[in-house]
């Protein structure tokens, strides 16, 4: 792995730590079987919060640690190994990350240190679809005599159960399809007009479909340049979906040695199973993917630190690479372990299902390939 | 040249800048490396360079300075190879002395054989080849059956070696022998020796691609002076060890990058031969996916190389990771040289004729030749079965010894 600082060494072992005593698979189990409404453990975020995650980013007069995404990476590395469901991502990174980049200092003060403080929870409403397409903003924020006026529905909104806060990507002018014309909003998530529905995914996190019926929002909620927004979200998103490339990681590597460690104790005709170089080679072949995925996720968040032109692509490399690895070792997870891995007492299913939902987080492996082509002029 | 240790990057960058624009003929702007499978006269110009950079320890800038080597930092090393690029220089320096033996012998070598080896390797003086595979042993290696008996003052080697690259060109061999034919593994040893040595003689192997960079070598009491052992006597295997990751690791930077086509990336390639539909993309999605696929599998590569070597740097010691790289290297550059082909169509298919561009026929050649990428230095199987032991400790398959 990358070389890391000793803050950054210290926040991965705390957090390896952490998950692996505190919150192991069993909790993610837990979540699911209580029928959780918000898809994590309220006590688990308190705990989180309490080590400091959700300030990583944030700068120091807010209450944050400021020690950079590479850091942050670190931390969802390991609680991505035990599937942890938590509002890190969407809280820490996307909301934090947007009113970092497109905030006023008056934003900034006002959310910032609750969120550093794990006393405000947000979510980056974006997409209105069954795939994720930030080309195609279409939610109405029509002009109003002190603001605007949002009517429309976000959908798969992370942690949108949760909410305080929404970052919304909505149209202030101009035809769905077109990057001029998106403008970003504050919502709060008492805002009038605001209803949110929980969509249940197989990971059993807490997605939300989010409506604003005719919801004012006042000139201070604008977050970024007024119609000028694409550019930000994109912005936004690449660094949160940087931070998905390593909880996938970190869910890909946990997958793959339960996976290798149950090769070696499985015997079958006499052997242990892990024996036999039908599997071995693909072990083998999960290893080098995984290698390989580790460099482009690194890569991604180191990009984002040094402040790169060459972030967006290199987010797409990562996503790319990292949605085909986790998606070969999550099916090889369950075909290795046979029919035990078919239990729902094991598991494996719950990599499996983490898996594909990560994957379509923030554009899929077609959609980040095709975006790496666009910016690299394939 | 221990100051330059002292200096920040940036005047180390110019200090390497002005020497190489100073010392690097423009007429070999963008020439690229002599091919190595051809016995072809270097030119004037070609001799001038690989004179200068000898000179300078530049072609293996990290060796030390006592034998010739360039004596620089890692980092120093990629400011030399960033300036090489930038002013479209090769390295004249190379081959199997600076790939495989000669980090091999730093490591192993006594200080005579330090003192006499390694600098006409630093100047590309003489070139080595590798006696390692035998028409009994490829992957299983260490059952080669070539021995070495002790003669008092030398070794009497009789034998065969198959796959010796280029041998036919070669001034000397490094050799794995048997010294002890009880044991396996342990009754290996590494010797070397001139291969105009009485006795030796080479015969080369005609490949599927045309070209004969492999040779048989026949040896027949030749005496090798028992001051040619490297390494402990039955401790070859040892040495070969290291010397295999050497070549694997040459062997996969250079196949990542190696069955590209001439004139430039396989999108220029594409956009010539295949062209172009209304939106400016390649006119042909299947292939487009898999030129994307492909470019994106070469950029995390050398993401991959990258990070092997800050990691070596700050760990020192070699990562995990690099037992990757000799198959995941191979992989991009074997796809790379199929692609080309598919590219141009039956232009890519040309065996010789002036029908054919010269880079036209060089893909094609190449799409044979790569096939021997994944075979060569230690199969993609072999790989794959130091991954599963070494790396993952999965227990050795049923009978394997």
């Amino acid at each position: 792995m990358a070389a890391l600082t000793e803050e950054q060494v210290m926040l991965r072992d705390a957090a390896r730590d952490w998950a692996r005593e505190k919150s192991p698979v069993s909790a993610l189990r837990r979540v699911r079987d209580a029928d959780l409404p918000l898809g994590f453990d309220p006590a688990a975020w308190k705990a989180m919060a309490e080590m400091g995650w959700p300030g990583v980013l944030i700068p120091e007069e807010y209450g944050g640690s400021a020690f950079g995404y590479l850091s942050l990476g670190q931390i969802l590395e390991e609680t991505g190994r035990t599937l942890t469901a938590s509002p890190l991502i969407s809280t820490a990174l996307a909301v934090a990350s947007a009113l970092m980049l497109g905030g006023t200092t008056e934003q900034q003060a006002a959310w910032l240190p609750r969120i550093a403080a794990g006393e405000a929870i947000g979510a980056l409403a974006v997409d209105e679809g069954p795939r994720h397409a930030p080309d195609s903003i279409a939610l109405a924020a029509t002009s109003a005599s002190d603001g605007w006026t949002l009517s429309g529905t976000k959908t798969f909104v992370l942690d949108g159960m949760a909410a305080d806060i929404f970052v919304v990507a909505a149209r202030t002018s101009g035809p769905a399809g077109q990057a001029q014309g998106v403008s970003l909003f504050l919502v709060p998530a008492d805002a009038a007009g605001v209803s949110r529905k929980r969509l249940k995914l197989l990971d059993s996190r807490g997605v939300a479909q989010v409506t604003f019926e005719g919801t004012p929002v006042g000139r201070d909620a604008l977050l970024g340049p007024l119609g000028g927004g694409a550019p930000l979200l994109e912005q936004v998103l690449d660094r949160a979906r940087a931070g998905v490339c390593a909880e996938m990681l970190g869910a890909a590597l946990q997958a793959f040695e339960t996976t290798v460690d149950y090769l070696k104790v499985r015997v079958q005709f006499g052997q242990p199973i892990g024996s036999f170089q039908a599997l071995q080679h693909r072990a083998a072949r999960m290893f080098m993917e995984l290698e390989l995925a580790r460099s482009a996720v690194e890569a991604a968040l180191q990009a984002i630190d040094a402040g790169s032109p060459e972030v967006p692509e290199l987010v797409s490399l990562a996503k790319a690479k990292m949605g085909d690895t986790l998606h070969l070792v999550s099916n090889e997870m369950i075909q290795m372990h046979g029919g035990i891995g078919m239990t729902d007492a094991h598991d494996a299913g719950f990599y499996l299902k983490r898996a594909r939902v990560a994957e379509a987080t923030y554009g899929s492996q077609s959609f980040h390939k095709e975006r790496y082509a666009r910016l690299t002029g394939l | 040249m221990a100051e330059t240790e002292q200096t920040d990057p940036d005047a180390f960058r110019a200090e390497a800048r002005a020497w190489l624009e100073a010392n690097f003929p423009p007429a070999l702007k963008n020439a690229g490396p002599p091919r190595v499978d051809e016995n072809e006269v270097p030119t004037p110009d070609r001799e001038l360079w690989r004179k200068r950079m000898g000179e300078k320890g530049w072609g293996v800038p990290t060796w030390p300075t006592q034998y010739g080597g360039g004596g620089l930092s890692p980092e120093q090393s990629r400011i030399v190879q960033q300036e090489l690029a930038r002013l479209g220089a090769y390295n004249p320096i190379g081959g199997m002395g600076v790939m495989m033996f000669g980090p091999t012998l730093l490591e192993y070598g006594t200080p005579e054989q330090k003192a006499r080896h390694i600098p006409p390797i630093v100047r590309a003086d003489i070139r080595w080849c590798q006696g390692f595979s035998e028409p009994g042993a490829g992957s299983d290696l260490a059952s080669l059956q070539t021995k070495a008996e002790d003669k008092g003052d030398h070794w009497l080697v009789n034998g065969q070696k198959v796959w010796t690259s280029g041998a036919q060109w070669a001034d000397w061999c490094f050799c794995l022998v048997r010294t002890d034919a009880t044991r396996k593994h342990a009754g290996i040893s590494f010797v070397i020796f001139d291969m105009k040595t009485p006795g030796v003689e080479v015969r080369p192997i005609r490949l599927i691609s045309g070209a004969s960079p492999f040779c048989e070598t026949f040896l027949t009491d030749v005496k090798v002076p028992k001051a040619n052992l490297v390494g402990p006597l039955n401790g070859g295997w040892d040495v070969a060890k290291r010397l295999l990751q050497h070549e694997r690791t040459s062997i996969s930077g250079g196949s990542a990058a190696s069955g590209s086509a001439p004139g430039g990336s396989l999108k220029d390639l594409a956009e010539r031969y295949v062209g172009v539909d209304a939106d400016g993309r390649i006119a042909d999605a299947d292939l487009r996916l898999r030129i994307l696929n492909n470019e994106m599998e070469a950029r995390i590569f050398q993401q991959t190389a990258l990070r092997i070597m800050l990691e070596a740097k700050s760990n020192a010691g070699p990562s995990l990771a690099s037992s990757i790289l000799k198959n995941a290297g191979t992989r991009v550059g074997q796809e790379r040289a199929e692609l080309a082909v598919e590219i141009m169509g039956h232009q890519g298919l040309g065996w010789e004729g002036d029908s054919f561009s010269p880079g036209e026929l060089q893909v094609g050649r190449a799409l044979l030749y790569t096939k021997a990428f994944t075979i060569y230095g230690g199969s993609q199987e072999v790989q794959s079965n130091i991954i599963s032991k070494r790396v993952l400790g999965l227990p050795d398959p049923p009978g394997a010894a």
